[in-house]
């Protein structure tokens, strides 16, 4: 049997001679509730671009056996593949039954297709559940708060079935309280999924995270626990730029002060 | 729009309302000639259907519905030549200009079984492909438009360039029979007009049955947004195809019925200005409904006729005017008036979104 995890080998990505992605290994496992943190432009979302099939790249993408590089993007989700987008992009016109109902259906059949749908399917009534909307069934999306919307797309992977679950700053926008629910829900669904998170977050990457990645210039940086991560140093020098080791570690150059530095990698440098 | 549509009560009851204007009040109200006006302005009803389906529904802008309204009536019309001249005989047209004899592909239009199944499968064929063929390459929005379009001038030019076949610019006309019916007698031209409308309430039940299904849900998401449906494992090729085909088809009926109807079919029935003519009726009725886009496409074609009565040349600028204005303020058509006035008297009452409206490039530029 064919374990599910996520293997890439190798893979690049590069628009027009630029390379975004440039040659990168990275292996998740499920139960792994991975984050891809880095500064902008580090090549996180083309990466999850590249495995989701909506950019072209080279190398490997394999997951439970399957080479995805070079799959279209509507045959990559059929194997379990589910990603979300930076913007929550949900079907505005239509209710949140129906989204969910859309997201559960990619096997159904011509006949099915042409009946009327006739009560709420099992998987969806669970997933309405654990996403906490069952009370919105009947709203059109678009009337969604915005964190209820990060949460109905999140709720469409479920349903969906996806195995491999790309999340492209699932908090972004959010309320305290709302991060705090996402990430415990990310917790929840990630104990037997394979989760990939992409954020910028750091507080919500450090309070989630159970292994983190950095990318930077389209490479990995580091990769590791939260601890290990932020205790790299050069880690530290792509998020604040060169400084100087000592004797007593890294000291940051100029007028960034160890508290800035704090706020941005978290306490313990 | 959606609590319309979805309440059985009030889509039965407009069926109902439907089915007694057509079938008892229109017959007894209307002289002989208004009659057969109306039997024509159910043949655009039908292909409004269709294109309330693919356009409202599935957002493709198609400005080329005329090529398979075209195909239907010139299959019919073909038919219909052959079987006015007889069984081995030369259709009169063609004895008058050539010699050559009846081309091949005229032929199999002799049997009326093979023109039937010909009218429901070519039009549908030919969107089958061409929605595939384009979808695929994710050609849509003004793209498609302007593709389409392209079509209906090709397919108006390869009618008039070629006079043997296709009786060139001037079409085929003076039929005088209908499947053995003489076309002259009152008697049978009041039953074409009752086919035209069982057609037309056949294709609503379709319409209906195709929005309210699981496929209607999945439609209106590939419009709204192509690339999510894409991440969930559907291919939204497929998907737009079927509309499509499904709109084609309706299309390729009504330009059937429109032959024996109306007794003429040519190029200027299927250009461009006719094509977009199709789409303006459902615009204005409302697009994304279920009775908007046959009630709209009644009301732009009596208008026609009646306008057109009046003043002569002042048609096409009111058409284009009408087009332009419900695009600009009323991009639901009519049908969003009611839920317009609905929130105006309660206001704080139950919100409805705005019906998302994809921008309608260069299709008022016809005129």
């Amino acid at each position: 049997m064919e374990a599910d995890y996520l293997e890439v080998t190798g893979l690049s990505v590069s628009f027009d001679g630029f390379v975004a992605v440039d040659s990168v290994d990275l292996s998740v496992l499920p139960g792994d509730l991975r984050f891809l943190i880095g500064p902008n432009g580090a090549g996180k979302t083309t990466l999850i671009d590249a495995v989701s099939g909506l950019t072209p790249a080279t190398g490997s993408a394999r997951y439970a056996g399957h080479e995805l590089v070079g799959r279209k993007v509507h045959r990559i989700a059929r194997l379990g593949v589910g990603r979300t987008f930076q913007t929550a992009t949900v079907f505005e016109e239509l209710s949140v039954l129906q989204n969910l109902d859309i997201a559960a259906g990619h096997r159904r059949g011509p006949l099915t297709l042409m009946r009327r749908r006739r009560g709420i399917p099992d998987e969806v009534a669970e997933t309405l559940e654990t996403i906490g909307l069952t009370d919105l069934l009947d709203a059109p999306a678009g009337i969604l708060a915005h964190g209820q919307k990060q949460w109905l797309e999140i709720g469409m992977l479920l349903v969906q079935d996806a195995r491999l679950l790309m999340l492209d700053e699932p908090v972004a926008g959010m309320s305290a309280e709302e991060k705090e629910q996402t990430g415990k829900l990310l917790q929840r669904i990630g104990a037997d999924r394979t989760v990939v998170v992409v954020e910028h977050d750091m507080d919500f990457m450090r309070s989630f995270a159970s292994s983190v990645t950095v990318l930077h210039a389209g490479t990995v940086l580091a990769e590791g626990s939260v601890k290990q991560v932020q205790a790299d140093p050069r880690v530290q020098e792509v998020y604040l730029g060169p400084g100087r080791h000592t004797a007593e570690g890294w000291q940051p150059a100029g007028r960034v002060s160890k508290a800035e530095l704090e706020t941005v990698l978290g306490e313990g440098v | 729009m959606s609590r319309l549509l979805t309440s059985r009560w009030a889509v039965l009851g407009g069926f109902a309302v439907g089915a007694l204007l057509l079938f008892v009040v229109a017959p007894l109200a209307l002289s002989p000639f208004r009659l057969d006006q109306l039997g024509r302005y159910l043949c655009f009803a039908i292909v409004a259907v269709g294109i309330g389906l693919a356009w409202g529904r599935g957002g493709m802008l198609t400005l080329g519905q005329g090529v398979f309204f075209g195909l239907g009536a010139y299959l019919m019309a073909m038919h219909l030549k052959l079987a006015d001249a007889g069984p081995g005989k030369v259709p009169d047209f063609m004895a008058l200009i050539s010699s050559d004899g009846v081309p091949w592909w005229w032929e199999p239009m002799r049997s009326e079984m093979v023109t039937l199944l010909a009218i429901l499968m070519l039009p549908a064929a030919l969107a089958a492909i061409l929605g595939l063929a384009t979808f695929r390459r994710r050609v849509r929005g003004a793209y498609f438009a302007i593709l389409s379009q392209a079509l209906a001038a090709a397919f108006a030019i390869l009618l008039i360039g070629n006079p043997t076949g296709t009786g060139g610019s001037t079409g085929l006309s003076g039929f005088r029979g209908f499947f053995g019916f003489a076309l002259a007698d009152p008697a049978n031209r009041m039953m074409l007009f009752f086919i035209a409308a069982a057609v037309l309430l056949l294709m609503l039940v379709i319409a209906r049955q195709l929005m309210v299904s699981r496929y209607g849900e999945l439609l209106v998401a590939c419009r709204d947004a192509e690339e999510r449906v894409r991440f969930l494992g559907y291919d939204p090729a497929t998907v737009k195809t079927v509309a499509f085909v499904v709109a084609a088809l309706m299309a390729g009926v009504a330009g059937a019925l429109f032959v024996p109807i109306v007794g003429i079919v040519s190029p200027n029935d299927v250009g461009i200005v006719p094509s977009i003519g199709m789409l303006i009726g459902v615009a204005i009725g409302g697009r994304t409904t279920l009775f908007g886009p046959a009630l709209g496409a009644i009301a732009v074609a009596w208008a026609g006729s009646t306008l057109s009565e009046q003043l002569p040349s002042g048609w096409t600028y009111i058409q284009g005017l009408l087009f332009m204005l419900v695009i600009a303020f009323l991009p639901g058509g009519l049908a969003s008036l009611g839920g317009l006035w609905r929130r105006r008297v309660t206001p704080g009452g139950r919100a409805q979104p705005v019906t998302a409206t994809p921008a309608v490039p260069a299709a008022t530029g016809g005129d």
